[in-house]
This record gives structure tokens, sequence and C-alpha cells, in this order.
């Protein structure tokens, strides 16, 4: 083992010092915003530092096998033995990087745009947490502790979704993701309870190494397992049907969606599936699941975010539908490339969440000065902004240019090998030209809805009202340099997995390999003609320029109004910018009849009724009933009792006597 | 010899007993038909004892000795009913009642 792999622990450790340093600041001295800062991005950079010297080690290292690293014993149970085990391998070195790297980003703009929040310290605290369960989800080494990872950062969610929790619409918003989450983890808990009495251990390398000679391929034990598993998937990463949590998810701060609701946190699904990827090669009817989930919430999504006028509300969606795409290449069995759109997307969505924050800053100061308490989000109160923000405007087209997949820029290599993936699949079964189809249709939407937020947001007619317009102005460095090196990830990152027909293709890859071998045995040889790989990559780069050119040409952002003189859509569109109702028929269809029941069934009836009517006041009653049938014979009349007596004397005489 | 009538005499005077105990109200009546009742039994065992050994009047003794002790504690507790209630009647003295 590397010395370096070694020390492993203390980058898991440091975001927890600094959690408890700036928790323990957040009661003792809310006001010391520069001790905070200095912690909270200080433990990141370090924690960064040393990750990279991991990521080095495990680089260096000519062995393939994963470091595990055993801490202490957690769950000794039996025959069941749960350790405090990190597993370094090729994969969670690439979630490393991913979580430390862009998270220290994200850490450094956050001293710029939260600097005004009274909740400074806790802001910093429950972000080092998040990084710290962030950490023990990829590292993990087990279902278990993985698991705790996972509700970690559950949490960490629900914490900064209402962190300004004074607004009931926040609080609720924290809740329903909550909520939304608790049932795909009882899919994923369900789905260890299974793996453990199918192979009696649930360490990955002894799962994955026992799992060809317990489970049967196809067979209805690993399916089961599978599906549970994506379920769990689901909630976590905002799928059909369990997405509805992430849009509104955007009442935090914008760094937290961009850390936690786009780059890191709903990633984890994916990374589940990919760690995963021995026992879902081995269900191929989980796999299509995944796939046509992931394909139909890409498009379903991408639809979504086309009439959406909060800007914060587009990338959310845009954030669900490119998950979608992930899945879509997971479910297909390109892992790499599902871990490599993964990078990618980190790299370009947490960039256009930054920059949004970035205009939602300049949009708030600028009405903060003039008292206006307009939509500081809504995409109809903004316009021109390049005039004022030319940075911010620079760095958020080659984010659009890298999502929408235009050549050259990260998002077009990664998109294009999950669909040329799904498509190479197509020969095996029709099902997979149709999600190929469902793919490139959102990949023309998605890039469609970028140029519209771009287009709406900085150019066109400025509307953000003529007293406040003088106040709007580029946000600080401190924000801005974060955004630049976002920006350099977004345009190159690319280069890390190029197609197969250029020079230097597949690093990462070839990178991953050790991990997505196992499942090889299991997936179906799939592989493209070069002329076929060329004509996906041309079909692909001419919907994204299509896209972008069509949002150009068909869009008017001369005639926009503003958010408070607005038309009402009408059509499809009102259609679209209602996320098709599904909020208001999840409403109608589960939670009202689950109230329902809940109020008048199980609370009324059962609790109120049964239980403490008839069990409790019941059996009271019966009991002073029966106490008063007894307390007449208690007349107080010496005679009676005498009577009583003797008769009884009487009558235990003649039994006796007979 | 003479067991018969001894026999009956003392059933006439338990039921005698058993009667007052039920009938009477007076608190010292009743009691004094406690006493009855006791000494009926006494008779009985005399008179049985005539035919079957000494056992029957050792145990006579021992009623003799309680009932004069019943009769302490029970006279005392009557006198304290009184002083409390100023009444000795049954009728009155009823705090058990249900």
């Amino acid at each position: 083992m590397p010395p370096s792999v070694g020390w492993i622990w203390l980058v898991v450790l440091l975001p927890f010092a600094g959690f408890v340093a700036n928790g323990l600041l957040s009661f003792l001295k809310p006001s010391a915003k520069r001790a905070v800062s200095t912690i909270g991005v200080g433990v990141l950079v370090a924690a960064f530092g040393l990750a990279v010297a991991v990521v080095l080690g495990v680089a260096r290292d000519p062995n393939d096998a994963p470091y595990l690293i055993h801490l202490w014993n957690w769950l000794p149970v039996g025959d069941l033995n749960i350790g405090v085990t990190f597993q370094v391998d090729q994969l969670s070195s690439v979630m490393l990087m991913v979580i430390t790297g862009v998270g220290t980003l994200i850490h450094i703009f956050s001293i710029g745009y939260m600097r005004e929040d009274d909740g400074y310290a806790r802001y910093f605290a429950y972000l080092n947490l998040f990084i710290f369960f962030m950490l023990i989800l990829v590292l993990g080494a087990s279902f278990p502790l993985l698991f705790v990872g996972w509700e970690g950062v559950g949490l960490c969610s629900y914490l900064l979704i209402g962190f300004w929790y004074t607004e009931k619409a926040n609080a609720d918003a924290g809740k329903k993701a909550f909520i939304m989450n608790r049932i795909g983890d009882f899919g994923f808990l369900i789905a260890m309870f299974m793996i453990y009495r199918a192979t009696g251990t649930l360490n990955f390398t002894e799962v994955f190494a026992t799992a060809p000679q317990v489970f049967q391929v196809a067979g209805p034990a690993i399916t089961a397992i599978t599906l549970f598993l994506f379920l769990g998937c689901t909630g976590k990463s905002a799928q059909i049907p369990l997405y509805t949590w992430l849009p509104d998810a955007m009442a935090g701060p914008t760094p937290v969606s961009a850390l936690i609701h786009a780059a890191t946190m709903v990633t984890a699904g994916v990374y589940l599936v990919a760690r995963t990827n021995m026992l879902f090669a081995m269900a191929p009817v989980s796999s299509a699941v995944v796939a046509t989930v992931g394909a139909v919430t890409a498009l379903w999504a991408a639809s979504i975010a086309l009439k959406q006028w909060d800007i914060k509300k587009v990338l959310a969606y845009s954030t669900v539908s490119q998950l979608g795409y992930m899945f879509l290449g997971v479910g297909v069995g390109a892992y790499a490339s599902g871990v490599f759109h993964l990078v990618t997307h980190a790299f370009f969505k947490a960039l256009l969440f930054l920059g949004s924050g970035s205009v939602i800053h300049a949009m708030h100061k600028a009405y903060h000065h003039t008292h206006r308490h307009d939509d500081a989000q809504d995409m109809r109160n903004m316009g021109g902004l390049r005039h004022w923000m030319p940075w911010t405007t620079g760095v958020m087209w080659v984010a659009t240019l890298a999502i929408a997949g235009v050549p050259g820029f990260s998002g077009f290599f990664s998109k294009d090998e999950i669909l040329a993936a799904a498509f190479a699949r197509g020969q095996e079964h029709w099902l997979f030209y149709l999600l190929w189809v469902l793919g490139t249709v959102a990949a023309f939407l998605t890039a469609f809805y970028m140029a519209r937020l771009m287009l709406y947001t900085f150019h066109g007619p400025n509307r953000t009202g003529e007293a406040e317009r003088e106040h709007l102005h580029e946000a600080p460095w401190v924000m801005t340099g974060p955004l630049l090196v976002l920006a350099a990830g977004s345009a190159i990152g690319g280069l890390l997995n190029l197609p197969e027909v250029l020079p230097g293709a597949g690093w990462l890859e070839h990178w991953l390999a050790p991990v997505t071998s196992g499942s090889g045995l299991y997936l179906p040889e799939a592989a493209l003609a070069h002329g076929t790989e060329w004509t996906l990559l041309l079909v692909a780069t001419l919907l994204a320029l299509g896209g972008l050119y069509a949002a150009w040409h068909f869009l008017k952002p001369e005639a926009l109004t503003t958010a408070a003189e607005a038309p009402a859509e009408t059509g499809f569109g009102l259609v679209l910018n209602r996320k098709y109702y599904i909020d208001e028929i999840y409403q109608g269809v589960i939670v009202r009849p689950l109230v329902w029941l809940s109020d008048r069934l199980l609370w009324r009836t059962v609790d109120k009724g049964v239980i403490d009517g008839a069990a409790v006041n019941g059996s009271a009653w019966a009991l002073r009933g029966l106490g008063w049938v007894g307390s007449l014979l208690e007349s107080g009349a010496v005679g009676w009792y005498v009577v009583v007596f003797v008769t009884g004397v009487l009558g235990l005489l003649y039994f006796v006597a007979r | 010899m003479l067991l018969g009538p001894a026999l009956g005499v003392s059933a006439v005077l338990f039921a005698l007993g058993v009667a007052g105990v039920l009938l009477r109200r007076n608190v010292i009546i009743v009691f004094i038909c406690v006493e009855l009742m006791l000494n009926a039994v006494n008779l009985t065992f005399v008179a049985l004892a005539q035919e079957l050994g000494p056992n029957g009047q050792v145990i006579v003794f021992f009623v003799m000795a309680v009932a004069a002790a019943e009769a302490a504690v029970g006279l005392a507790i009557i006198l304290a009913i009184f002083r409390h209630k100023q009444t000795v009647d049954l009728q009155d003295i009823n705090l058990l009642r249900g």
C-alpha cells in the first residue's frame, strides 16, 4: 500500500473537525466570520491536498486491487462483522477528487455569497459536515458504512435546504426532500437485508466475489436486490418517480444547490450503481429498468425546464435531466461513461449554479438598495446582465456550451459516450434504440433551454428597473475566482475520456477498468463501427447547435415583460410551467388519501375509537361497572352480612356433608 | 344416655343464637346471642365427650377462655362505638356501605 493511502482517515476527519469547530463558533461567537472562513475553507483545502496525494499513490501503484484501510470494528454481531473500513480504489479516487475539488471551490465561493448572512458559522458547519458524510459515502467499504454516509448527506441536505428556516416554504422543502429520500432508503435497506441473506456478508469486495456463486444470472433474487437498490437511487438522485424534491430543494442557498443538489450528493445514486456494477450486470432486467428510467427522466425533466422562469428551477430540472443521462449510461452497462458524465456534470453544473448564484447575488443587492421586493431569481426580471457581469456571462457561456454538448467541451464527450453506448446495445434489443432516441431528443431540448436561460438572463434589454440598474455589478473575486477554475474544468474535462475514434482515448475507462472488469463477463460485447460512431457524433453536434440556434432564433427577449406584469401561460406551455401537475397529482393521489387514511381511519377510528375508546377506556368502564355490581352487596347492614354468611356456611355444610 | 336430648337442646340454643344475630338490632343483644351460640357448641362438646373421651372437655375450656377474651374485646369495641355515635343500633352502624 502506498504510504499516502494510509492517511485517508485524515481526509475524512478534517471536514469533521471543521464541522465541530464551526459548530462551536456558531454558538459561542457567530460574529467571528474570519475565523469561520479560515477553518471552513482551510480544512477543505487540506483535505483536497491530502486527497491528491492519496490518488497519486493509487495511480503510481501497479497493483489494481482496492486498498482496504480498517480502522475499528463497528458492528460485530454473530457472523456479521462490519468494520469502519475505507475502500480506496479507482472509483472512490474519482469521487474523492470531485468531492474535495469541487467542494473546495464552492466553499471559497460561499465566503463571498454568504458574507452578510447571520448564520454564517452555522452554514459552514453544515457544509463541512456534508463533505464529511459524502466522503464516508464514497469511501465506505461496506453497504452499511455507505448507508451511514447516504443518510448523513440526506441530513445535511435537509439542514441546508431549510437553512433559512424562518420561512415556512423553505422548511417544507426540506421536509419534502427528507421524506422523498426516506421512500428510497426503504428500498436500499431491503436490498441490504436481501444481500446479507444471500451472501452472508455486506463488505463490497466479499459480496462481489461471492455473487457469481450464490446468484443465478437474471434470477429473481439478484433482480429484486438491484431493483430495490435502484429505488434507493431514484430517491437520492431524483429520478422518476421520486424526483419532485430536487426542484424544491432550490430553497437553500445557491452554493448549496451547486454542491449538494448538482455536483455531489445527487450523484450518489449513480455512484452506487457503478459501485455495485457486478450485481447490476448480473440482472439485465434491472439494468434495462435503470436505463429506461434514466432516459425517460432525462427527456421529462428537460421538457419541464423549457418553461420555468426561476433561473434556479431551470438548472434544477436540468440536473434531474443530466442525472437521467448518467443512469442511462450505467443502465446500458457503460459504467465508466456514467461516471465520466458524473465528473463533467460536476464541473459544468456546479459552474452554472455558482454563476446563477453570482447573478442572484447582484440582483438581490440591486433590489436591496432600492428596497424593492421583486423576485431576484426570476429571469423575467433580468436581461442584458452581460453589460454589468462580463466574467459571469463568459463562464456561464462555457458551462452552457459544455452542457449543451458543443464539440470540444466536456459535456459533448461524456453525453455522446452514453448515447453511443445505448445505441450500440440496440443490436441486442430495440428498446435501446428507443432510449437512444429519447436521450437524443433530450439533448436537443437541453441545448434549447440553456440557450433560453442565457438569452433571457444575460442578453436582450434589461428589465430590472431604472433605479435598480445602476446598482448591478460583478461579484467579488472570491466568487468569480472559483467560477474561472470550474470553467476551465468544464471546457477541457472531456480530455479525461476521449471517444475511441480520437487518439489518447478512454483514459478514465482504463482507469476504472479494475472496478468494472468483474461485470464485463455478464455484459454483451457491443462495439460500434467507426463509421457509425462518427455519424452519432455528427448527429449529436447538429442537435446541440440546432438547439442553441433554435432558441436564439425563435425566442424574443425584447418582447418579455417583468414577472409582475407577465401574461398567464396558456396551452401546453402552462402544463410545462406547472411541471405536468405532478406535484398536484402526488398531492391528490398519494398525500391526500394517505392523510385521509391516517386521519379518519388510523387516528380517529383505530387509535381514538378502538385503542383509546374500546381497549383503554372500555376496560376501565367495564371494571367500574363490575365494581358497582359488587358494591351492591355492601349494604352496610350487619344483618344482611350475617344472612349471607349463614347462607354460605349452610351451603358449604350441605356440600361437605353430602 | 341423654346424648340425644343434650344434642337437641344445643341445636335449639344454637338456632336461637343465630336467629338473634340475624334479627335483633341492638349490638349488645347480638353479642349475647353470639355467646349463646358458643355455649351451644360447648354443650355439644361436653355431651359427646361422654361417648368419645375427654378431648371435647379440653376444647370446651379453650372455647371458654377465648370467649372471655372475645367478650373483653367485643365489649370494648361496643363501648367505643357508643362513645362515638351515641347509639348501639346496628342500623346506624353502616360506615362500610358501598
